[in-house]
């Protein structure tokens, strides 16, 4: 019995030299590899949305992204203090040569192509993808179920990895046009250019309460369905040295479920979409 | 046999010649083995010229600029009328008729003094907005307006210029031969007119032709936008380099083929 409570006070011990060594493993693994000594400095988009970043102000750290980011920096030895913003486009972010920052995130997907030029860190995030339409499409009978998709005209931002899987997943009738950012596909949508668009699931959900008066989320597709569902990863330079430490705070945050519950306070609402049959 | 200054002309020639090839070759030489010496070459070979990634993308980039090809097509007639009425409008001297020159005026101004892609935005988005049914708030017709709207305002200066260049004695010569002033118009100075600007509007339809992939902003999936999917998907810049040599192909010829018509004409003037 006395030897037992000793031998899990002994186990307890080892776990808290580990941890306490980790954590100080978390704090050196960055030292002297970040762009400014002693400062992380974290890219987004500008303007950066709802959900991801509230008011287009990551400094409050409000909203996933900027939680996620925040979560990451304490991990890797930096106070909010210590956390630097700047902002970066998606072209600026793929070309090679010297990056802005030390690492970037605004729901860049993860892909074996672009994992070629930059790096990506341990994703932070699945997306499923959604689907975009408004009222008048769906008393007109649009329902969630890939026929009923085909037969829409359709639209999506280009650099998105949702054109493929328009062509792949739903097939539809005519050419789905495309366009710049997501900006340009709502106006589309707004002079009925277009019937739907595909966007990942907080996306749609902002763009259909937000900025479409009467727009709808008509479904979700499930993950086994899209081949492989969107993940969203960190991007840093190629060969970045920071890797290594940026996905040991991402795995640890997974292992002591911190991810999930900064998943479930920012992108609670996903389950009020329904599956597209 | 040649004459000593023949034989001397001949001799400076293959002279210059011989100079004018050496100097090529070394220039391009230069090019080719100074390049790959900068830090930063294999990383922008890998991005913009993968042959790989090349072979795979332009058949169907070439596929796409036929859309580009097709909305040349049709907007390039619609471009040279509207621009030789506006310019008309410009050059009435009738007193009452004032207001038409007037909108000849603000119409090249505006027109001119607006970037093409903001025209095609406004156009192509804010029009069908206001609420025009399918298929008339189509991108393709709305986008191909704001094309020949800010082509047609340059074709009008062009077309003006052209008109001006006629003599003024000739129509006071047709109109002593009794001819009304519309006439005039028709029979005297637009025949020598829009002969002598051609060239200058080849240069003009040779810029539209590239501007027509700005319709790719308001939607249509032309070899621009197509380049732009693959530049995503593949995390590469090589597919644009692909879409810049069709372009090529096209504005190249009809490049030389205008210069040819200008220089011609500066022959026969001369």
């Amino acid at each position: 019995m006395l030897l037992k409570s000793s031998l899990s006070i002994a186990t307890v011990c080892v776990g808290l030299l580990l941890s306490t060594s980790s954590a100080f493993a978390a704090d050196s693994c960055a030292t002297g590899k970040t762009l400014k000594d002693g400062v992380l400095t974290i890219a987004t988009g500008n303007p950066s949305y709802f959900p991801w970043v509230l008011d287009n102000d990551p400094k409050a750290g409000k909203g996933f992204e900027a939680a996620v980011a925040y979560e990451v920096a304490t991990r890797m030895g930096f106070d909010k203090d210590n956390v630097e913003w700047t902002t970066a486009s998606f072209d600026a972010s793929i070309q090679p040569g010297e990056k802005n920052f030390d690492f970037n995130l605004q729901q860049f997907s993860i892909t074996e192509d672009r994992e070629k030029v930059v790096d990506f860190s341990v994703p932070y995030y699945s997306a499923a993808m959604a689907v975009l339409t408004r009222k008048p499409i769906q008393e007109k009978g649009a329902k969630p179920e890939l026929e009923s998709l085909k037969g829409l005209l359709w639209g999506a931002s280009s650099a998105t990895t949702g054109v493929p899987m328009l062509n792949k997943l739903i097939k539809p009738d005519d050419k789905p046009l495309l366009y710049n950012d997501n900006n340009d596909v709502v106006a589309a949508m707004k002079a009925n250019q277009i019937d739907a668009a595909l966007f990942d699931l907080p996306t749609a959900m902002y763009l259909g309460a937000v900025v479409l008066d009467d727009g709808v989320v008509l479904g979700q597709f499930p993950a086994d369905r899209s081949e492989n569902p969107d993940q969203f990863g960190l991007l840093m330079t190629e060969g970045n040295p920071l890797k290594n430490c940026v996905d040991e705070a991402l795995e640890a945050m997974k292992e002591d479920g911190t991810l999930a519950s900064i998943e479930a306070e920012w992108l609670q609402q996903t389950t009020s979409v329904p599956l597209i049959k | 046999m040649l004459t000593i200054r023949q034989a001397h002309a001949k001799r400076v020639k293959q002279r210059s010649i011989t100079i004018a090839v050496i100097s090529t070759i070394a220039a391009i030489a230069l090019v080719y083995f100074l390049v790959p010496l900068a830090p930063g070459w294999p990383a922008v070979k890998k991005s913009f010229f993968n042959a790989e990634i090349f072979i795979k993308t332009f058949p169907t980039l070439l596929d796409a600029f036929m859309l580009d090809v097709m909305i040349f097509l049709w907007c390039a007639p619609l471009i040279a009328i509207l621009g030789l009425i506006i310019a008309l409008c410009r050059d009435v001297r009738s007193p009452a008729l004032y207001p038409l020159r007037l909108f000849g005026a603000i119409y090249t101004d505006v027109l001119r003094g607006i970037p093409v892609v903001l025209i095609v935005y406004l156009i192509g988005f804010g029009v069908p907005g206001l609420g025009l049914s399918r298929p008339w708030n189509s991108p393709y017709i709305w986008g191909s307006l704001a094309l020949i709207l800010t082509y047609s305002a340059y074709v009008a200066e062009i077309f003006r210029s052209g008109i001006e260049s006629v003599h003024s004695s000739q129509r006071a010569a047709a109109e002593s031969l009794g001819l009304s002033p519309s006439d005039t118009m028709r029979f005297v100075v637009l025949p020598q007119a829009i002969r002598r600007v051609v060239p200058a509007n080849m240069n003009m339809f040779i810029a539209l032709q590239k501007d027509v992939a700005l319709l790719s902003f308001i939607g249509p999936v032309e070899v621009l936008r197509q380049a732009g999917v693959y530049k995503s998907l593949y995390a590469n810049f090589t597919p644009y380099v692909a879409a810049a040599v069709i372009f090529l192909i096209i504005t190249i010829p009809a490049t030389r083929f205008a210069d040819h018509l200008m220089s011609k004409q500066q022959r026969e003037r001369s």
